[in-house]
């Protein structure tokens, strides 16, 4: 790890006792006593954090915890659900992006998102991945346009097999596969952070380990936050962990110290499978 | 008697599930032991459907036999200068028996006696029906009270008569659907004995006045239905061009825009558009819409009929928007909040995304949601009688006078008819061809629904 982590992790220490962390440098997304709530509900409380550039960053926690909530925050998804409302402060680069000046479509553009089950558009696989660089005009030519979509499809590990059924329904491909496709998908518009919500829990072992494998590919060129369930795969392909519970980010830390050597009590009763 | 009847069924039948429920109690353990098969009250149904069903076969043979037995009975007696000698004298006689029985009076005493005769052998075969019937109701329920033990399946039994039943359910509508079809082909078959088939599909002339007379004059007897598909034709085209759009936007609008309280408000109100009656429909077409496109068309200088096709297809789509707009409105929240989401999460907007995600996704089924209007459209008959007028023009003019396949079945229809004259059969032949092509329309629709199921799966 280098430093930036390193002082990343003090300030995540920071955060842990409740007060806003100052942001360093290196830190791509930072968030600042950010709260959310369905209608009188509330899901997320004082959440500060910062997330460092090209690197993984995993968020654990029982279900109900949060951290989909708070994943959902970064590109202002959260803007879908009707009765949602979100406080304090997150900016991506230090630019604020609840600022009311901000176009959430430019900024889900810069933050693309990869959902729990594949949900390719029932269109070929070209057109799926095509999607986006279409409607944000990135590419001038149809050359242009069929060698984006055969970079993000290979940065995926996707295009070997597909290369051939170009033409085919997204929604034919097997479950790994139509992952692998939503990935390049959000690659094609060129994110500079991927939000990855349990990307792999509808996936059988085999298709998990190749989205790993790409995840860790990935990080030399993106920003990469994913929300999991699998404690071994938060350990396997993350370099920072936040553990959520009950609305509250109780711990960030090292990946290797929120496994070997958590501060909290209930980060540790949680990896050691003593609740959630 | 057939009242009496049923009150016997019912009370047998009551009486046959008391009787067998408390069997099946003595059959529960009542500190451990083994357990019974089924519960109490199975045992109890068991019983009472073996009360019920030979007691409605009897009743249903009954009804094929015993008027018949009552008719012979009755006739038989008659003295043979009044006996029968053909179908037609037989009917007569009947009629004044039943008459008598009923309580005419008459002055011909043997007739009067043959009443007598069927009176009482009427009455006689109600108490028949009754007693036997209620016998065999008996003697079914102790045969089954005689089947039930601990083990005995009464529950698995019941599944079976439940699902018995549930087909005679399905099969009465399945049977009607098929009684229809044929019984409107055999005199479709019958027009066409009498007018060739190309000249009714192709025909360019209608005017269905035939001749009563040899020598009536200026009823020439045209059945050219091609005049009478254009005419439905173009009317269905300006409502499906008013109510497909408007329908149509309605729908994502309420689907995607709308929040919760405006949907729960607006698509009932909507929807009861469609529940108003379409004679409602129809003089709001004739007396409003029709004379204020007759002034706007003369404000510009141009010829309007009083009764115009525009008018009947304006108001008919207003009338179908809801069929487009409420189906539709399903299959759009029917297409999975994944997609909305996986198209935002890319940077989309809202409109890029109905437009390209949604709208695609969800079209096998839109274009199903106007197939049914269509079909519903074609199938109007109110609002065209009285807003689009009865001359058989062939015109694909909107401001003249049309007349559609449903008009001309209800024109032909109407009033003292003879069923057996081109005239009248010529309706059938229409309702045939209208039918078929609804039909059409309804399998197409259904196919692409069909498809469009697959796609999530």
């Amino acid at each position: 790890m280098n430093d930036a982590s390193v002082s990343a992790s003090t300030a995540a220490a920071v955060a842990a006792t409740g007060k806003p962390a100052p942001s360093t440098n290196q830190a791509k997304v930072h968030a600042a006593d950010v709260n959310v709530y369905y209608g009188e509900k509330q899901a997320l409380k004082s959440v500060s954090i910062d997330i460092p550039e090209r690197a993984v960053t995993s968020f654990i926690g029982p279900s109900g915890c949060g951290k989909s909530t708070f994943l959902r925050c970064i590109n202002r998804m959260n803007d879908t659900i009707e009765t949602c409302r979100v406080t304090g402060t997150i900016t991506i680069d230090k630019a604020d992006i609840y600022d009311s000046g901000l176009d959430v479509v430019e900024l889900r553009a810069r933050v693309g998102m990869v959902f729990q089950k594949p949900n390719p558009f029932p269109k070929s696989i070209f057109e799926n991945v095509a999607y986006g660089p279409r409607i944000h005009g990135l590419a001038r030519s149809k050359t242009d346009l069929e060698e984006i979509v055969q970079t993000s499809l290979k940065k995926a590990s996707l295009w070997e097999e597909v290369k051939d059924r170009l033409a085919e329904s997204g929604t034919g491909l097997s479950g790994g596969q139509q992952q692998r496709l939503c990935i390049a998908r959000a690659i094609a518009v060129s994110p500079e952070v991927i939000l990855m919500d349990e990307p792999c829990s509808a996936l059988d072992p085999i298709a998990t380990a190749k989205i790993e494998e790409l995840i860790d590919e990935l990080r030399e060129n993106y920003t990469i936050i994913i929300v999991t369930h699998s404690m071994q795969q938060a350990a396997r392909v993350s370099q920072r962990t936040a553990f959520f519970h009950l609305g509250v980010l109780v711990e960030t830390g090292e990946t290797d110290q929120i496994f070997t050597n958590p501060i909290d009590r209930r980060t540790q009763d949680y990896i050691t499978g003593r609740f959630g | 008697m057939v009242p009496v009847y049923f009150v016997a069924i019912v009370v047998l039948a009551g009486l046959a599930f008391a009787a067998g429920r408390k069997r099946g109690f003595t059959f529960m353990p009542v500190g451990g032991g083994p357990r019974a098969h089924s519960l109490p009250t199975y045992h109890g149904l068991y019983t009472a459907t073996a009360a019920i069903v030979p007691m409605f076969l009897l009743l249903v043979a009954w009804g094929i036999v015993a008027p018949r037995f009552v008719d012979h009975m009755a006739l038989s007696s008659l003295p043979s200068s009044l006996a029968p000698i053909d179908d037609l004298t037989r009917d007569a006689r009947l009629r004044d028996i039943v008459g008598i029985a009923n309580g005419q009076v008459s002055a011909d005493l043997a007739l009067l006696s043959a009443g007598n005769v069927y009176a009482g052998w009427r009455e006689a075969a109600g108490w028949i029906l009754l007693i036997a019937g209620a016998a065999l109701g008996a003697l079914g329920a102790f045969w089954a009270l005689r089947n039930l033990a601990p083990r005995f399946r009464a529950r698995n039994r019941f599944e079976t008569i439940v699902k018995v039943v549930l087909i005679a359910c399905s099969a009465v509508a399945i049977l009607t659907t098929v009684g229809i079809v044929f019984s409107v082909l055999f005199e479709t078959l019958r027009f066409f004995a009498r007018y060739p088939v190309q000249d009714f599909l192709f025909g360019l002339q209608w005017s269905p006045q035939t001749a009563i007379r040899e020598d009536q004059v200026g009823s020439s007897g045209a059945f050219g239905a091609v005049p009478l598909f254009a005419g439905t034709t173009l009317i269905m085209l300006i409502a499906m061009l008013i109510a497909g759009p408007i329908g149509l936007f309605a729908a994502i609008y309420m689907a995607e825009y709308a929040s919760r309280r405006v949907r729960a408000m607006a698509k009932p109100v909507l929807e009861v558009l469609a529940g108003i009656p379409t004679v409602v429909f129809g003089f709001f077409a004739a007396l409003t819409v029709a004379p204020m496109i007759r002034q706007y068309g003369e404000m510009l200088g141009l010829e309007v009929a009083s009764e115009s096709a525009l008018a009947a297809g304006i108001v008919m789509g207003v009338m179908i928007i809801p069929f487009v707009s409420s189906l539709s409105d399903d299959i759009i929240n029917a297409v999975p909040q994944s997609l909305r989401d996986g198209s935002y999460g890319i940077g989309a907007t809202k409109a890029e995304t109905i437009k390209r995600v949604v709208l695609p996704a969800a079209l096998p089924g839109i274009v199903s949601a106007f197939m049914l209007a269509v079909s519903r459209a074609v199938g109007e008959t109110m609002i065209v009688v009285m807003a689009a007028g009865l001359s058989g023009n062939l015109t694909f003019n909107p401001l003249e006078a049309v007349t559609t396949v449903t008009v001309q079945i209800k024109t032909l229809l109407v009033g003292d008819q003879e069923f057996d004259s081109a005239k009248t059969l010529s309706a059938f032949a229409l309702g045939f061809v209208l039918f078929f092509f609804t039909l059409m329309l309804n399998i197409i629709a259904l196919r692409v629904v069909r498809k469009y199921r697959e796609q999530y799966d």
